[in-house]
């Protein structure tokens, strides 16, 4: 028997029993929208990648972080005694960063683009998800060093819950283990961090991309406009997967250049009685919706204690009108709402961009 | 005459497809090459993080003496562990007050030995190897080599165990 028909013959078998061929012949098929706007396609893949980078930086991580009273001390050996320890863990951090830009990037192409219409619905709602669950993340992730900033970071955030009302301090107090931020804190962020929200997000995530398998790359209006004849489209096998490809290696280099060039920096051990640090912030992510709540509570009707329940209020009706949005701008004979979706849309980036920058801006 | 230049027509032809055929596999050549490369930078450093409490333990490994402070004061007839490097060791004061020194680790599967002063031997309770306590000789039992003997020597600072 000659190698060739020894390996085919290798391939029979698996088939058989896997069915290779047709999952062959359905890849052969899928086609992948071809337009002026693809480029926007590329971001889902993007956060992917960085998604998985998250994923073996977070193991190698994993296999010298010590959560609890060490915590501190093992992220100083992990970046200073470790060999490449200072690049794996700047990898991961610079990677959470770009990972939520390129989400966000995601986030609002799809918006625009008005992918989040019939019947795409649930891939809008699970992409919502997803966005909150990094999110916590990142705020889980931000304290496990246990350094000065990363512990008034997580004082100052778990301050937020305890605006709502009635169940706000228990709600924070769970989230705490304490009245304090202490090894207590670590210990359930790094459970949260490494075995909840991993439990949660990769299924989530998989109901995701199935969804966008089912329903195939949404069109731009601008193109769903064009009789089908003149619409282009490249198979995904292998023209579309190339450039996805290329896309990951292009994320992949700029993510090494960043983690080398720009290593995170490791600050002071916390100390519960040391004072903050001047010019603390949140990261950039959370920079927006922090400055907005802050604003809200300086409005004159809205001041004090009630001043704060009301902005959480209305931050949330914010936020609960741009997941529902699917529900208002339903399909392409949408017509008005479709326009006031778009204008809904402009508003929400410019908020998010005025706030940022008036955050950065007023840092003390 | 239109024969000959189809023919000429057809040699350039072949020329220009081995052409392209060596051009294609230069630049397959050249890009699974600079594939490799690019592989090989991302787990040099994945690679060496993995492996620095190696790194570490070997650096501890080429320890060649230790000084046991106070040792001088164990009693007859008793048994001192301690570390050689990353290795556990033993330092016997026999009743007849020889002093020996010998690694720890058993030559079967590496499980740390004892030392029996009733019978006057050394024992691995994993196994039942049993090594003589004088000169490591493996007497009965599993393991295949006698245990390393190490040089000991009495100085004023505590007892001195160095590789033989």
């Amino acid at each position: 028997m000659t190698s060739k028909s020894i390996s085919s013959s290798m391939y029979d078998w698996v088939d058989e029993r896997l069915g290779l061929s047709e999952l062959a012949a359905f890849a052969r098929h899928k086609t992948v929208p071809s337009h002026a706007q693809s480029f926007w396609y590329y971001w889902g893949g993007i956060s992917l990648f960085l998604f998985l980078v998250q994923c073996f930086t977070g193991v190698l991580l994993l296999v010298y972080y010590r959560p609890g009273a060490e915590a501190y001390e093992s992220v100083r050996q992990i970046t200073f005694v470790m060999n490449f320890g200072w690049l794996i863990r700047s990898a991961h951090s610079w990677s959470a960063n770009l990972m939520m830009f390129a989400v966000l990037v995601h986030m609002f192409s799809v918006y625009f683009m008005k992918a989040y219409r019939k019947p795409r619905e649930f891939g809008w709602l699970s992409g919502m998800a997803l966005l909150g669950l990094a999110s916590v993340f990142g705020f889980s992730g931000y304290l496990l060093p246990m350094d000065e900033l990363s512990y008034f970071a997580t004082k100052v955030g778990l301050q937020i819950p305890v605006a709502i009302p009635w169940i706000g301090p228990a709600i924070a107090t769970m989230l705490r283990g304490g009245p304090e931020v202490t090894e207590f804190t670590v210990q359930r962020f790094f459970a949260l961090h490494v075995v909840v929200l991993p439990a949660l997000f990769i299924p989530l995530l998989g109901f995701h991309l199935w969804l966008v398998q089912k329903h195939g790359n949404a069109l731009p209006p601008s193109e769903e406009a064009k009789p089908e004849s003149q619409r282009k489209s490249i198979p995904f096998m292998p023209s579309f997967l190339r450039k996805d490809l290329a896309m990951w290696i292009i994320s992949l280099n700029v993510l090494a250049l960043l983690a080398s060039v720009f290593p995170w920096a490791l600050g002071k051990q916390y100390d519960s009685l040391a004072p903050a640090p001047s010019g603390i912030h949140p990261e950039w992510y959370f920079m927006s919706p922090f400055e907005m709540l802050k604003l809200l509570g300086m409005i004159k009707w809205l001041q004090g204690e009630s001043g704060e329940i009301a902005g959480i209020l209305l931050f949330t009706l914010g936020i609960m009108l741009w997941i529902m949005i699917p529900f208002y701008d339903k399909d392409k004979e949408s017509g008005r709402r479709a326009r006031v979706a778009h204008y809904f849309g402009l508003v929400a980036i410019f908020a998010l961009l005025a706030t940022t920058v008036i955050g950065y801006w007023t840092i003390r | 005459m239109s024969d000959l230049r189809s023919s000429t027509l057809i040699v350039e032809d072949i020329a220009a497809e081995n052409g392209d055929r060596n051009t294609r596999r230069a630049f397959l050549a050249a890009a699974g090459a600079a594939g490799i490369c690019y592989t090989a930078a991302l787990a040099y450093p994945v690679y060496r993080y993995l492996a620095s409490p190696n790194e570490m333990a070997m650096s501890e490994t080429a320890v060649t003496e230790v000084t046991l402070k106070d040792a001088e004061k164990l009693p007859l007839g008793s048994v001192l562990m301690f570390k050689f490097g990353t290795r556990p060791a033993l330092l016997i004061h026999h009743e007849d007050g020889r002093w020996i020194s010998m690694t720890a680790v058993c030559t079967h599967l590496g499980c740390t030995v004892q030392y029996e002063p009733q019978a006057d031997r050394i024992h691995c309770s994993c196994h039942g190897g049993v090594y003589n306590a004088y000169t490591g000789a493996n007497v009965s039992g599993p393991p295949p080599k006698p245990l390393t003997l190490y040089k000991v020597s009495l100085n004023p600072d505590g007892v001195l165990v160095s590789r033989a």
